[in-house]
């Protein structure tokens, strides 16, 4: 319960010590609000529409690799601190888990699913 | 015990009643950390200008204090004064959380690195788990800054982040793997006294790996494509200014901290002074009394390198930085691991225990 | 003892609102960051209940893995607030939510009148550990475990499959 308290007020602290500050600065921060002043930056010139436009899927396919192979990891940890009381059961399972999942990343990586485009 | 913490209890044992002592044991380690990590970063800034400017053959900030050590704390002043402007088309709300959320996690890591022997925030058994989900955070900080801002040059570096921190994160905790095997448990402390042999000695893959994504992670130089200012301006944090952007630069020097600290915790024996078992009653005595002394000179090593690092290579490019984490990171990450857990359950040589 | 059971109104408490949040907000990307409150809190619920694994699971895999790729696929499709269709039929829409939610109604109300309190055993200090999960993960539970590798690797395909068709 301690552990969790100490570990409660750093999150109370991480969130403080910013807000503070922000108010702070916000008080003596002079604010001369002109138009052009809160305009978007596009390298001076006005900006041309809004930046919220669709984007490109690469970076999705990216993302959708990423879900899969997190959750592989997430598998590893456990078997990790376990490692010492399973003995070589263990190892074998892991590798036969590995070497499936190896099969789909070496088909992704011929089908070019990991190259950037 | 560390003899700072020797004084500390010393200290605690004459305050008379028991609920306001366990308060005060409750909150006072917490705040001594959390400022000495706020007061590292702003030498860490200046470390980093005068170490860089000696890089590129210049002086750097030498003009506050003895060798300039103060110039950080005037440009906190400094940037404290600035009008912190919120574009029209910004979504005011997130434009202001993102900071503080990018700033969280940085701080928040802090509560599991032990510092010095005996002197951590709290010894969760499941520190080092923890550390990886809580600095997942981030990204999702970096993503909302670079969204609000309604900039194309923010939202494109923010998108930059995320791709490179969720390519870079799985060799990242695959790196790891390899070193809980060899302590057996996911606390820092556990795996701090488990390095009888540093574990650089027994992972020096897993080692190499990590320090390579966590560069990433902390999109320093080469790893620094959402903020490259030669295509991006400055990034996701493009439209910010004033205290805000000093919010997310002190996070960034935090987590630079971080990245040297773990390398330290998980890869360099931690707080323990070199070779302390091997040197006798001399070696376990520095190790148990001034723990705090050799984390802090590790890390700063550590940081120093990555300065290093940032004088000397360029920029990555971006289908090189892609495939460079899932090509050749990823698999040697893999065999790491493959050859970690066989040597490891014969017991060969220095994986014996 | 009673700073666990204010934890978990609190966390409860915060889930619920956001998760109301989420279902309410027109705005995709608003929605999906209450979505990432209510990971949160729910992680947190978790920890109360000694399950520590599932805990970190909870904010490793969800709030950090799939809510990146949820504000991802959001920004993808980039759905402006003028797209969206006209929520219509909304009575038809809450009466058939309301029919298949009946069941797990009654469920949770069953297990109000069945489980009384003390009736909880007290669980052993290992329990919910990484350690004790990995232990029954990979003697018990090995053939599961081998399983769910032909699972991600079925998403793996999957992935590659639509990559392949969209770039």
């Amino acid at each position: 319960m301690e552990s969790f308290g100490r570990i409660g007020f750093m999150l109370f602290l991480a969130f403080i010590v910013p807000t503070i500050a922000l108010v702070l600065s916000r008080f003596l921060q002079p604010r001369f609000v002109t138009a052009s002043k809160i305009q978007t930056y596009e390298c001076g010139i006005k900006p041309y529409g809004s930046a919220w436009v669709q984007f490109n899927i690469r970076y999705y396919i990216y993302a959708l690799i990423f879900v899969v192979f997190d959750i592989e990891t997430v598998f590893l940890y456990p078997w990790a601190v376990a490692f010492k009381g399973l003995g070589l059961f263990a190892v074998i399972e892991m590798f036969l888990f590995l070497t499936i999942l190896l099969v789909g990343f070496a088909y992704a990586w011929k089908k070019g699913a990991l190259d950037w485009h | 015990m560390e003899v700072l913490v020797q004084l500390y209890t010393a200290i605690l044992s004459l305050i008379p009643f028991e609920p306001v002592r366990n308060a005060i044991n409750m909150l006072v380690p917490t705040l001594a950390i959390a400022s000495m990590v706020l007061g590292i970063v702003f030498i860490l800034i200046w470390w980093e200008r005068r170490l860089i400017a000696f890089v590129q053959a210049r002086l750097g900030p030498n003009r506050l204090g003895p060798g300039g050590i103060f110039q950080s704390f005037a440009d906190a002043l400094k940037v404290m004064l600035k009008e912190d402007i919120v574009t029209a088309d910004a979504d005011v709300i997130l434009f202001t959380i993102a900071p503080i959320l990018v700033f969280v996690p940085g701080l928040l890591v802090y509560s599991l690195v032990p510092v010095g022997n005996g002197m951590i925030v709290s010894n969760v058994n499941v520190a080092i788990f923890l550390f990886l989900a809580i600095s997942s955070i981030t990204t999702l900080g970096i993503l909302m800054a670079g969204w609000s801002s309604n900039n194309k040059y923010s939202l494109m570096g923010g998108i930059r982040a995320v791709a490179q921190a969720i390519s870079y994160e799985i060799p990242l905790l695959l790196s790891i793997v390899g070193v809980i095997m060899l302590a057996g448990s996911l606390s820092m402390v556990d795996i701090v006294q488990s390095q009888n042999v540093w574990n650089i000695v027994r992972q020096p893959l897993g080692f190499i790996i990590f320090f390579i994504c966590s560069l990433s992670e902390v999109n320093r130089i080469p790893f620094d494509l959402p903020e490259a200012e030669s295509e991006l301006v400055s990034g996701y944090n493009t439209e910010y200014s004033g205290f805000k952007f000093a919010m997310f630069f002190l996070a960034e020097y935090i987590n630079t901290f971080t990245l040297g600290a773990l390398c330290t915790t998980l890869f360099f024996g931690g707080w323990r002074f070199p070779f302390d078992n091997l040197l006798g009653d001399i070696g376990l005595q520095l190790t148990a009394q001034l723990g705090i002394v050799w984390f802090i000179l590790k890390t700063m090593f550590f940081f120093s390198v990555v300065v290093w690092i940032r004088g000397t290579l360029p920029r990555v490019r971006t289908d090189q930085l892609m495939a460079f984490a899932w090509k050749y990171l990823l698999p040697a990450a893999l065999l790491n691991i493959f050859v970690t857990s066989i040597f490891a359950a014969i017991g060969f040589g220095v994986f014996s225990r | 003892m009673a700073a666990n059971t204010i934890f978990f109104m609190i966390f409860s408490l915060v889930a619920i609102i956001s998760g109301f949040v989420m279902i309410t907000r027109r705005h995709p990307l608003s929605a999906a960051l209450s979505l990432v409150v209510t990971f949160i809190s729910l992680a947190g619920l978790y920890g109360l209940l000694a399950a520590k694994l599932l805990f970190i699971i909870q904010i490793l895999v969800y709030a950090g893995a799939i809510m990146t790729l949820v504000i991802f696929s959001i920004m993808l499709l980039n759905v402006q607030e003028e797209d969206l269709p006209a929520e219509e039929r909304i009575i038809e829409r809450v009466s058939i939510t309301t029919l298949i939610l009946l069941p797990m109604i009654y469920i949770i109300g069953r297990s109000f009148t069945v489980i009384k309190d003390g009736q909880f055993p007290e669980v052993s200090q290992d329990f919910g550990t990484i350690h004790s999960v990995g232990m029954f993960l990979f003697t018990t539970y090995s053939f599961p475990f081998e399983v769910i590798s032909i699972l991600l690797l079925i998403s793996l395909l999957g992935v590659v499959v639509l990559a392949k068709r969209r770039i």
